[in-house]
C-alpha cells in the first residue's frame, strides 16, 4: 500500500524531523509513504483569516497535487480538518466541490490513519520516558478523532504515561490568535506548561504540530528540561 | 458595526496585569465548571435531555412570529400588558415612561442581562427613579459601580474579601463569614423590597400559551422583586419563548445543570399576568416587554440564526480559554465569551470590539459546552468572513500569494531562514512590537532544512529497509 504524504508547511520548515518520523512509521507499517512535489500550505492561516477567497485557490492546488493519491496521511489534525472543509468553499454543482470531497474522503491524521484505517497495527515501537500527552483541540474536537493517540501510546513498550490536568484546556497557540493576541495567548500558554511540569513527566506528547511547537518554545523560554515530542516522534521509537 | 468601540487586545492585557484579579477569576470558573461536569455527569439521560431541550430552541426559531402572536394574546388574558420595543433605547425609555407615569420613586430589580443590555439603570437614574438590584452578586456590582462579568454570576471576579471590605464601607458592618455577609445585604434590601413601588425582572423562558414568565434563582429575591410592588415589569428578548409548559420543561431540564449544576435551582418562580379578582396578593399591573434589539435580523440570518438558540447558561463562557484568563469586563460588552462574541457582533447599539470574533483560540470548546447545541467556531468563522470582506489583510493576502507558487514559497521560507537568527535580536528591540510581544514567553524555534530535501534519502532507506522485510 501507497500513501501520499501531506506535510504541513510548519512540518516542512520548522519541525522536520516530524515529518521524518511519520514516514518512517508509515513504512514501519507496511505503507510506502511518497511525497508529490509542489506542496505549500493547504490554507488553514488564510481561512481562519476569514478569507475563504485566498483558501480557495490553495484548495484547488491541494486537490490537483493529490488527487491521485490511494491515501492521504498527514501528521497534523488542525490541516487534515482543514482539508475536511475543503468542499464547503465551492458551490453546489461546481465540479471542484466533488472533486475536493473525494480527496478530502481519503485524508486522515496518522494516529487516525493507523487506527481507523490500519486498525492498529503493532508498529513494535519503544520508547523509555515518562510523558504526558496533550490531547490537542484540533485533534479531538475539530477532527473528531477519539481516543486513537492514546490507544497507540498505549502500545508503546517503555512508555509511562502520566495524567494531565484539564487535557481539555487548548494550549493557546490558534494560529493567527497568538500574533493578534500575544498576551491572552501566553496566558493560556502559561496555564498548560504549569500543568505539563506538574505531571513530573519528562516529556509532553502531542499529535498536532502547533501545539507541538507553541508548547516547546514555551518550555524552552523558561528553560524547563521538559522535551515535547510527536505522537509520531515517539512510534517511530528512541529514548530521551 | 463601527470600527474601534473598544480594544479587547489592549483590555485582555490590562486584565491579565491584574495577578489578583486572575487568581480569583481562576478559582471560581474552576469551580463552576466542576460544578456543571459533577452534575451532567450524574444525569446518565443528559445527551436525551439534551436532544430534546435543542429540538424545542429549534422550533421556537422555526415559528419566532407565531409564538409571539399567541404570548401576547396570552399575556393580555392573563390581565398583563404587552409592549415590543424594537431597541435598547425604545426599551428603556419605555419602561422609564411607564414607571415615571405611575410616580415610581423605588424599583427593586432581579437580575437581567437584558437590562444590561438596554442600559436601564442608567436610564432610571436620569429620571430620578432609584434602582437597586436585589441579586447579592448584581447588588455588589452595582454598589462597586461595576459591571457583571459573568452572565450568570456577576461577581465572579470579586473576592469575599473585597466583599467584605465593601460592606464595611457602605454599611459600617462587616465580617468574612459568608451567612453572616449575607445577613448584612439582606437588611438593607429587605427595607427595600417594602418599600419599592415596582419590580423589574428578567426572563428566562417565557411560555407563549399561557403567558407565563418563568424565572430560576437561588436567593428568593426574584419571587419578592415579582410580587412585593404593585407593578411588575418583566424584560425579555424575543426569543426567549416557548410554545408550552412541557417545552419549557424540556429546557428546564438542561438549563440549570449546564448553568449552576444543579437539578432545578432553589426558587423557580412562575408569573403569569397581573393579580385577579379576590386574589390577595400580587401585583396590581404586570407588564411584558419584549425586545428586538436585532435579533429578527438575527432571525433572518440563515447562518448566525443558531445564536438565538442560546439559553444563557454560561457553559461557553467557563470553558472558553480565552474568557477563563481575562474575564468578562475585557469584552467591553454585557455578553462576554463564545455566546458574547456572536451576540454583541449585531445587536443594536451593543458596545464591545467589532473584532471579538478573531479573539478565539477555535478550540470548540464552546460547542462542546453548550447545551442548546450551538456551533459557536461556525459562526464565529462566518463573522470573521464578514469583517475580512470590509478590510484589507494585507499579510494573510501576501501569505496567500506565496503558497499559491511552490518556487517563490520555498525562496520566501529560504530567505527567511537566513534571516531568522536574527529574530531574536529584532524582538529584543523592539519588545512592543508583534515579535517581541509573541516572544515573551516563547523562544522562537528557528528555520530548518526543509522536509521535503531530507526525503529523497530516506526514502531510499526506508525502501531498503522494507525490501529485507525488516523493521527500519
Amino acid at each position: 500500500m501507497k500513501a501520499f504524504l501531506f506535510i504541513p508547511c510548519l512540518v516542512e520548515h520548522v519541525l522536520p524531523r516530524v515529518g521524518e518520523a511519520t514516514a518512517m512509521v508509515l513504512s514501519r507499517a507496511g505503507v510506502a509513504p511518497e511525497l508529490p512535489a509542489g506542496q505549500t500550505c493547504c490554507g488553514q492561516f488564510a481561512y481562519k483569516r476569514g478569507r475563504p477567497d485566498l483558501t480557495r485557490p490553495l484548495a484547488r492546488r491541494f486537490v490537483e497535487i493529490f488527487e491521485d493519491a490511494p491515501v492521504i496521511v498527514s501528521p497534523s489534525a488542525s490541516c487534515t480538518a482543514m482539508v475536511r472543509k475543503y468542499p464547503t468553499l465551492f458551490e453546489a454543482g461546481d465540479p471542484w466541490r466533488d472533486r475536493a470531497a473525494r480527496v478530502a474522503a481519503r485524508t486522515f491524521e496518522l494516529g487516525e490513519f493507523l487506527v481507523d484505517k490500519l486498525g492498529c497495527p503493532d508498529l513494535g515501537s519503544r520508547y523509555v520516558a515518562r510523558a504526558t500527552l496533550h490531547a490537542s483541540c484540533q485533534t479531538t474536537r475539530a477532527l473528531g478523532v477519539g481516543d486513537a493517540t492514546e490507544m497507540l501510546l498505549a502500545a508503546v513498550e517503555g512508555l509511562t504515561l502520566l495524567p494531565l490536568a484539564h487535557p481539555e484546556r487548548c494550549c493557546g497557540f490558534g494560529g493567527a490568535f497568538s500574533v493578534d493576541y500575544p498576551e491572552v495567548s501566553q496566558a493560556i500558554l502559561a496555564k498548560k506548561i504549569d500543568d505539563i511540569i506538574a505531571t513530573g513527566a519528562e516529556a509532553v506528547i502531542t499529535a498536532e504540530p502547533s501545539c507541538l511547537l507553541n508548547i516547546s518554545s514555551a518550555l524552552a523560554k523558561r528553560a524547563v528540561p521538559v522535551k515535547a515530542l510527536h505522537l509520531a516522534e515517539v512510534l517511530a521509537g528512541g529514548e530521551l | 458595526m463601527s470600527a474601534c468601540r473598544h480594544n479587547f487586545g489592549k483590555a485582555s492585557a490590562a486584565a491579565l496585569a491584574d495577578g489578583e484579579s486572575r487568581a480569583i477569576l481562576d478559582k471560581a470558573i474552576l469551580q463552576i465548571h466542576a460544578l456543571r461536569q459533577r452534575s451532567v455527569d450524574a444525569m446518565p439521560d443528559f445527551t436525551d435531555r439534551r436532544a430534546r431541550a435543542v429540538a424545542v430552541r429549534q422550533a421556537t426559531l422555526d415559528r419566532l412570529p407565531d409564538l409571539l402572536e399567541t404570548l401576547e394574546a396570552s399575556v393580555t388574558a392573563a390581565g398583563g400588558i404587552v409592549h415590543f420595543a424594537e431597541d435598547a433605547s425604545q426599551a428603556s425609555r419605555l419602561i422609564t415612561d411607564l414607571l415615571t407615569a405611575r410616580g415610581v420613586r423605588l424599583a427593586v430589580k432581579s437580575k437581567s442581562m437584558v437590562s444590561e443590555e438596554i442600559g436601564l439603570n442608567e436610564a432610571l437614574a436620569a429620571a430620578g427613579i432609584e434602582a437597586v438590584e436585589t441579586d447579592l452578586g448584581e447588588y455588589i456590582i452595582q454598589l462597586m459601580g461595576q459591571k457583571p462579568s459573568h452572565i450568570l454570576a456577576p461577581a465572579l471576579h470579586v473576592s469575599k474579601e473585597q466583599v467584605s471590605a465593601l460592606f464595611a464601607e457602605k454599611f459600617g458592618r462587616t465580617s468574612t463569614d459568608i451567612p453572616e455577609m449575607t445577613r448584612i445585604a439582606r437588611d438593607s434590601l429587605r427595607a427595600k423590597f417594602l418599600a419599592a413601588d415596582a419590580g423589574i425582572t428578567g426572563a428566562n423562558i417565557v411560555v407563549a400559551e399561557t403567558g407565563t414568565v418563568m424565572v430560576l434563582e437561588n436567593e428568593g429575591n426574584i419571587r419578592l422583586t415579582g410580587s412585593c410592588p404593585p407593578i411588575h415589569v418583566a424584560l425579555m428578548t424575543l426569543e426567549k419563548v416557548v410554545g408550552s409548559l412541557a417545552e419549557a420543561a424540556a429546557v428546564l431540564d438542561i438549563l440549570p445543570p449546564s448553568a449552576t449544576g444543579q437539578t432545578l435551582p432553589v426558587h423557580l418562580s412562575l408569573f403569569t399576568g397581573a393579580r385577579r379578582d379576590g386574589e390577595r396578593d400580587g401585583p396590581r399591573e404586570m407588564h411584558l416587554v419584549i425586545l428586538d434589539n436585532g435579533r429578527s435580523e438575527l432571525l433572518a440570518d440563515p447562518i448566525l440564526r443558531p445564536i438565538l438558540k442560546c439559553i444563557r447558561c454560561g457553559a461557553c463562557l467557563n470553558v472558553c480559554p480565552v474568557y477563563q484568563s481575562v474575564g468578562g469586563h475585557a469584552y467591553g460588552s454585557v455578553y462576554p465569551g463564545p455566546m458574547g462574541s456572536i451576540l454583541s457582533s449585531v445587536l443594536k447599539d451593543a458596545a464591545g470590539d467589532a473584532r471579538q470574533p478573531f479573539a478565539c483560540t477555535h478550540c470548540g470548546a464552546c460547542a462542546e459546552a453548550c447545551p442548546a447545541g450551538i456551533d459557536h467556531p461556525v459562526l464565529l468563522q462566518e463573522l470573521r468572513r464578514r469583517q475580512a470582506e470590509q478590510g484589507t489583510d494585507t499579510a494573510t493576502k501576501s501569505y496567500a500569494a506565496l503558497a499559491r507558487h511552490p518556487l517563490l514559497f520555498g525562496a520566501a521560507a529560504a530567505w527567511a531562514r537566513t534571516v531568522d537568527p536574527r529574530l531574536d535580536r529584532v524582538a529584543a528591540m523592539a519588545p512592543d512590537g508583534p515579535v517581541g510581544k509573541f516572544l515573551r514567553g516563547r523562544k522562537f524555534p528557528g528555520l530548518s532544512k526543509p522536509f521535503s530535501r531530507r526525503f529523497k534519502a530516506m526514502a531510499k532507506r526506508l525502501s531498503r529497509a522494507q525490501a529485507k522485510g525488516g523493521r527500519s
